[in-house]
């Protein structure tokens, strides 16, 4: 019979903990930042159908780093508990508060419970009326959640990227600065080379989506051609 | 072992909003037991009851127009009914009657259609989503059998085909295409009437919703259960023109002008039938 040996509690979760960080590590960084027209999440994402931004709700939106299969897992089980909770309510009454704090609980029983933790980081945001509104949430492989203000990075080198966009925001952004800004920060992690279009994924949450395109849903995907035009636009 | 947890991934995995709460949630599924044998009392229950709906193509498109009365018997239930509701951004359904399930049919079918288009990122076919809400028609046969019928009308800009369709159906879900025009409900046969003369091939987008509302106006004219516009209230039939910008809901402002030119050339016609 084999005899089990003893690994405290510490050493477990530390060892948890390393193995996610490290899965997440290998990823490529996603960018979420509130600006003065909405919400703009970027990512560097070379394929053109497996997405790691998505739509969850009508203001609300995720964006996700780590392994394809575990967060888009938890997408569409984002996209179902908002679904639900919108069909048996209103559809004022789904949040981002509610979905991170479902994500966030899922998150730690995987981790506690599981074999393996998620290797995956994620990001919830909710477009309000006004800037002050805005909602982003950090969730990582524990289950820890985190309330942020003014932008997200996610992945392998967020601190360095981090950094370079703590530098360039305003509170008063476009879209097209904000997805410059972002821009600009994930050529940081790359050893300074440049992003084509087509590496990258974009997506916003448009505030005024009602006026501007008549539908309740913000969520707006951008083709290739729209990241080109508004990259172009360097002043 | 593996080829069981592989079967039960793919089993789970559904893109349908109505199979996950089957699944998971069935007490927030539209559910109505029968009534026992025996219990019924031979009258219809008294509910309202939404009544007509026309449809139709245009160049470019489809139109679609509900007038907006419910009956109960005899009774006027509501002048402020709204029949006619965005499926989704291409496509449009109207409803016919019991005007409960049908609402509550609609509410579900459009959580259904977004469901589909975040999960799968890429929307249903026009088709695909007309045998979607076949499926729920025929879910509700027993009601259906027990007097409480709904009768929808369905028409989208289908992208692919790029022109307007229009698909109506029976209560046992049965889906049939419809060319040119269509109506369902109490007063469907005024209108189609009407249809058939003032309808033509081709017609403008503005010219094409001033028949739809012409058209519920004769059926208004025929049928007691199908309103008019009525000037006192302010109130006009809904409508909406799906054409390959999508589905934008006429404004109450037009149909306030073209109700009042239909009433005026009517008038100075001084016509009795």
């Amino acid at each position: 019979m084999t005899q089990q040996f003893y690994v405290s509690p510490e050493q477990l979760m530390k060892d948890r903990a390393d193995f996610a960080r490290k899965g997440i590590a290998r990823g490529r960084s996603v960018i979420v930042v509130s600006c003065e027209d909405g919400i703009a999440l970027v990512a560097e994402n070379p394929s053109p159908s497996l997405h790691k931004i998505g739509e969850i709700y009508d203001k609300i939106a995720f964006a996700a780093v780590g392994k394809y299969n575990e967060f888009e897992s938890l997408r569409q089980a984002g996209v179902r508990y908002a679904d639900v909770r919108g069909y048996s309510y209103d559809r004022e009454d789904v949040t981002a508060r509610g979905l991170a704090s479902v994500y966030a609980q899922s998150l730690g029983a995987v981790f506690t419970a599981e074999q393996k933790p998620f290797e995956v980081e994620l990001a919830v945001a909710e477009v309000g009326a006004s800037q002050d509104l805005d909602h982003l949430y950090r969730l990582t492989f524990d289950g820890s959640i985190a309330d942020e203000h003014n932008f997200i990075v996610m992945g392998g080198q967020a601190d360095k990227v981090s950094g370079a966009i703590e530098g360039g925001w305003q509170r008063d952004l476009s879209f097209a600065a904000a997805i410059r800004l972002a821009v600009r920060g994930l050529v940081t992690d790359n050893e300074a080379r440049d992003l084509p279009a087509k590496a990258l994924e974009v997506a916003v949450l448009d505030r005024s989506s009602e006026s501007n395109r008549g539908t309740r849903r913000a969520f707006r995907r951008l083709s290739d051609q729209d990241v080109v035009e508004l990259l172009a636009e360097e002043s | 072992m593996q080829e069981t947890t592989a079967n039960k991934v793919a089993a789970h995995a559904t893109s349908s909003f109505t199979e996950h709460l089957q699944r998971d949630r069935p007490e927030l599924l539209p559910q109505y037991a029968p009534f026992a044998a025996g219990t019924s009392t031979g009258q219809p229950l008294a509910v309202p009851h939404a009544t007509t709906i026309v449809a139709m193509t245009y160049a470019g498109g489809i139109v679609m127009a509900g007038d907006r009365r419910a009956t109960m018997g005899n009774i006027i239930a509501s002048r402020h009914i709204e029949k006619v509701f965005p499926a989704d951004q291409y496509s449009v359904v109207g409803i016919a009657g019991t005007a409960g399930i049908a609402i509550d049919l609609t509410r579900l079918f459009q959580v259904e259609l977004e469901h589909y288009e975040k999960i799968e990122g890429t929307p249903l076919s026009l088709e695909g989503k007309a045998n979607r809400l076949g499926a729920m028609i025929r879910g509700n046969l027993p009601m259906a059998l027990q007097g409480l019928a709904v009768v929808p009308l369905f028409a989208g800009f289908d992208s692919a085909a790029g022109a307007g369709r229009l698909f109506s159906y029976d209560v046992t879900g049965g889906r049939y295409e419809e060319q040119e025009h269509h109506a369902v409900g109490s007063g469907s046969m005024f209108a189609r009437g009407a249809l058939k003369k003032l309808w033509r091939p081709n017609l403008p987008e503005d010219e094409a919703i001033a028949v739809a509302v012409e058209s519920l106006y004769d059926a208004a004219d025929d049928d007691s259960a199908t309103g008019g516009p009525d000037p006192v209230r302010q109130l006009w039939p809904v409508v909406y023109a799906v054409n390959r910008a999508g589905a934008r809901r006429v404004s109450e402002r037009d149909l306030a002008a073209m109700a009042g030119n239909i009433i005026e050339s009517r008038t100075a016609a001084r016509r009795e039938a």
